[in-house]
């Protein structure tokens, strides 16, 4: 597959910015302004383009995008699948685009919507109680571990360190920081799992939570979890859930009955909403029993006439999110598990790890930690990973996550998901194949058929140049 | 119709599926996975699964169950008309189905787009950096208490915020900036504004911050935020103002005002109501690029020479520097920035400000005639008004709030003798509706 991407070219530059386009000045005049002149600005210089004009340009800007609509998005841990339309539609229902301060009794229907997805990724996870609230994967890893921190407080159990194995996405130490934890870091053993005497050695009664990613980061199943479950609630502590890749366990396990105490869902992963460029996801949180009186406020439920209420749990952290999350994102992931129901759910497991398990037979690189499920880590050897992605580009394919995680040389972190074909996995391998095979020269000076030619990160960092003003004068 | 064959999105017939097992070696698909016994699980979730005809309607009737009643609420989310244009092309799946920037030679196009939504919020700020967006105006808030704790020389723990902010606004707040040890305090309001003389007295050399917000969450148009600001500098904390897009269009431009961070709503335009999703603002000052959160679209040259975008500083982010990042947020709000900027875009300037002007306008018109009803005071704060205002009502606010939802019309009860009502071009068709039914229901 040979694949040439839209390229508006002028001069130096790609498609002109809007305000390259048109620049136009509107000066806010006293005389007719409702507001005296030391309230309001003096002016504002902004494009004013005609809808024609916008219209052309944001579809020139949409074809020099790749998506998962144009093909393969192999990158591992971000679960790129297809986003079924219908969930767009359901999403779109006038009815549903009410204000989040409307009484309860007014807004049985969104109420209901969120009661029914709480159950559905309650069942789902194999947890006692869910949360909407958080916006996305880090809010609910942060929401999680405020969770933890109130349970212990609760207790009376000032705990001072969360423990994270080193090859666990960044998020994870980040958000343990926010909550003001130390973070202890655990070394994978050579089998590329958690390891236990490591564990042994780190747990203590200052471990507030073990923040773990299972199947871990290269794929791998934490064989050892009802050990680790055991090891890590002896001590006091919490085993926290990072739901990055439940794609491979729908089904097949479940976290609640591994011993995580609390979990997050990536709806945006997992339950196939759209990624939107960057975002918006969603970030629901699980937790068991013992911890539902922590869970943020307010959260829904049913009550015995089959009505809808909205209720504050007991000694609720309070508020993760200024209203109820991202609404929309709830409704695309309510829809997507209604669609697939208890054997869709499983199959789209089965299939993402037939797919990755197919994918990575077809590769003539090495994968060194297995076996692996729903995404593989194969290495690059003595390529550079960063370099054979960039050939890959000029193929019709995207390539996988680069050079993470660290304990996998040159690592090409590579999850194709269910959604992918024989065919597709076929060209996608062949795609891997021919640019790891290819000449240093190829290689290094790929991409050749994108929109941009190899673009200088370097020169982005020491000299950034972040809005259209900055470019005054170029 | 009931589908019964798996997933409707994994497109492997029964021969390729056999074909691929073949491949890789093994007779079933459960012979993949390595999970032990004492944990797995048989796969009974009991979710039936439906086809899409049958979960179309059955969340239409869900939300049929919403009543059908004509908003005038604002409080931090508020409904703009959102033109068509905006649906369809931020609907192409080019953008929609895309993923984080990380390879940005494929990606121009949305990368372009963020650059401009960043370019934007520098006009409508004042302000040379804004990042590609954070969840909401909660989250940047709470993101700015952080930043202000991070380039802050000296001690410093107190967060000062209006005794007025939103409850949820300021739980938020505290949730984030526990784990840095920092307290949220409350300073006094003044008929609706910051009152300036008690918050400098308050402030001292702990404060990290001073919030304040314009419009405030009542409505109304602060009048001296450039003392706030000198409250901030004198010591030597930060000054952080909310505001929303529509705004930051007429009123008084934060960098003139002294402002260091600007958060606020930027899903006032791009989105319609959506029970509260969000976008947030976030820009800030040159000194503090390398504390920002949230991700940054910069500009580079490709091998051609030829201008391209790409994400940049990412060395400030979670992926790279992890327990020392300047925040943990990965996912955010590209999609909804998109949004806004095709919004901001197709309002032009003429049209901000028009829309800006009406926002304060229309506010104080329909005010006046709420005032003019027995039983009612309108504005309750003597100031002026941006798109929304306090009433105040003789007879408990929750049994009005409840009679005018009876009659149709929801608007807020937010104390025991006060309504809020807000005011756009959404709900003006119907504001004769709402008088009358005020007036019944006095």
């Amino acid at each position: 597959m040979i694949y040439d991407q839209a390229r508006y070219t002028e001069g130096d530059k790609h498609e002109p910015l809007l305000s390259e386009k048109d620049t136009s000045t509107v000066e806010v005049d006293e005389t007719d302004s409702p507001l005296p002149d030391e309230l309001t600005r003096d002016e504002l210089t902004l494009p004013g383009l005609s809808e024609p004009e916008l219209a052309r340009h944001y579809t020139r800007l949409s074809q020099m995008n790749w998506s998962i609509d144009s093909g393969p998005y192999p990158l591992g841990s971000c679960t790129m699948k297809y986003n079924p339309k219908f969930t767009e539609d359901v999403a779109a229902d006038r009815n549903a685009a009410i204000h989040p301060d409307r009484s309860a009794d007014s807004a049985q229907g969104n109420l209901g919507l969120l009661y029914g997805l709480q159950e559905y990724l309650a069942t789902i996870g194999g947890m006692d109680a869910v949360t909407l609230q958080p916006p996305a994967g880090a809010a609910g890893e942060f929401t999680g571990i405020l969770v933890a921190k109130a349970y212990h407080d609760h207790h009376g159990n000032d705990r001072s360190e969360v423990i994270i194995p080193a090859s666990a996405h960044g998020t994870n130490f980040a958000t343990a920081a926010m909550a003001g934890y130390d973070v202890v870091e655990l070394p994978s053993d050579e089998g590329g799992r958690v390891d236990l005497d490591a564990l042994k050695a780190a747990v203590s009664e200052e471990t507030a939570a073990l923040m773990l990613t299972n199947p871990n980061t290269v794929g791998l199943f934490e064989r050892d979890i009802v050990e680790i479950a055991e090891m890590v609630h002896d001590a006091g502590g919490l085993l926290y859930y990072d739901g990055a890749n439940l794609n491979a366990l729908l089904g097949r396990g479940r976290p609640g009955d591994m011993g995580f105490d609390i979990m997050h869902y990536n709806v945006h992963k997992t339950f196939a909403t759209p990624h939107g460029g960057g975002g918006p996801g969603a970030g629901p949180v699980g937790v068991v029993d013992e911890l539902t009186e922590f869970l943020p406020s307010p959260r829904a439920r049913e009550t015995d006439d089959g009505d809808y209420e909205r209720f504050d749990p007991d000694h609720s952290i309070g508020k993760v999110h200024g209203f109820a999350g991202n609404w929309l994102v709830l409704i695309k992931a309510y829809a997507y598990i209604a669609r697939l129901g208890d054997e869709g759910l499983s199959d789209a497991s089965a299939k993402a790890v037939l797919n990755a398990n197919y994918l990575a037979e077809q590769l003539e690189m090495n994968v060194p930690y297995g076996p692996f499920h729903h995404e593989f880590a194969a290495t690059a050897g003595d390529r550079d990973a960063a370099d054979v992605a960039k050939r890959m580009l000029d193929f019709g394919v995207h390539p996988p996550t680069t050079k993470w995680p660290e304990m996998v040389p040159e690592a090409m972190l590579t999850e194709p998901t269910e959604i992918e074909s024989k065919r597709t996995l076929d060209t996608l391998a062949e795609a891997f194949n021919n640019a790891y095979s290819d000449t240093d020269e190829a290689i290094e000076t790929a991409p050749s058929r994108t929109t941009a030619s190899r673009i200088d990160q370097v020169s982005a960092a020491r000299n950034p140049r972040l809005s259209w003003q900055a470019l005054d004068g170029e | 119709m009931t589908q019964t064959d798996g997933s409707p999105f994994a497109p492997h017939t029964a021969a390729e599926t056999a074909a691929m097992l073949d491949a890789v070696g093994v007779d079933t698909e459960a012979d993949l996975f390595d999970i032990p016994d004492e944990v797995a699980f048989d796969g009974a979730f009991n979710i039936e699964p439906r086809s899409e005809q049958e979960i179309r309607g059955e969340l239409r009737r869900l939300f049929a169950r919403n009543d059908d009643l004509t908003e005038f609420m604002g409080r931090g989310h508020y409904s703009h008309y959102v033109p068509s244009i905006v649906d369809h092309l931020s609907d192409r799946a080019e953008f929609l189905t895309s993923y984080t920037q990380y390879q940005p030679e494929i990606t121009q196009g949305f990368l372009q787009a963020l650059f401009e939504y960043q370019s934007m919020l520098v006009e409508l700020t004042g302000l040379p950096i804004a990042n590609c967006s954070m969840y909401d105006a909660a989250t940047a808030l709470a993101e700015a208490a952080l930043l202000a704790d991070r380039v802050r020389q000296t001690s410093g723990y107190r967060v000062l915020v209006p005794e007025y902010l939103r409850d949820g606004k300021r739980s938020v707040l505290e949730n984030y900036v526990d784990g840095a040890g920092l307290a949220v305090e409350s300073y006094p309001i003044d008929d609706g504004n910051v009152d300036r003389e008690a918050l400098a007295e308050l402030a001292d050399e702990e404060t990290a911050m001073i919030y304040a917000e314009n419009p405030t969450v009542r409505g109304t148009i602060e009048e001296g935020l450039s003392e706030v600001g000198g409250i901030a500098d004198n010591n030597e904390a930060l000054f952080c103002l909310g505001s929303d897009l529509v705004a930051l269009s007429l009123l008084e431009e934060p960098a003139s005002v002294g402002a260091d961070v600007v958060v606020g709503e930027a899903d006032v335009l791009g989105l319609p109501t959506s029970y509260g999703m969000g976008l947030g603002i976030f820009a800030t000052r040159e000194s503090f690029l390398r504390q920002v959160p949230g991700r940054l679209v910069g500009v580079s040259e490709d091998a051609d020479d030829r201008r391209a975008y790409t994400l940049t500083l990412q060395t400030r982010e979670q992926h790279i520097r992890k327990e020392r990042a300047t925040s943990n947020i990965c996912t955010n709000q590209a999609w909804v920035a998109l949004r806004a900027a095709i919004h901001i875009a197709s309002l032009g300037p003429d049209g901000l400000v028009d829309l800006a002007e009406d926002c304060v306008r229309d506010a104080s018109a329909l005010a006046e005639r709420v005032d003019g009803i027995e039983g009612y005071q309108a504005p309750v704060h003597d100031r002026h008004h941006f798109r929304e205002f306090v009433v105040h009502t003789d007879q408990p606010a929750a049994a009005i709030a409840a009679d005018v939802e009876a009659a149709g019309y929801a608007i807020h009860a937010i104390d025991d003798h006060l309504l809020q009502v807000c005011l756009t071009e959404t709900n003006a068709h119907a504001t004769d509706g709402l008088v009358a039914a005020l007036q019944e229901a006095a």
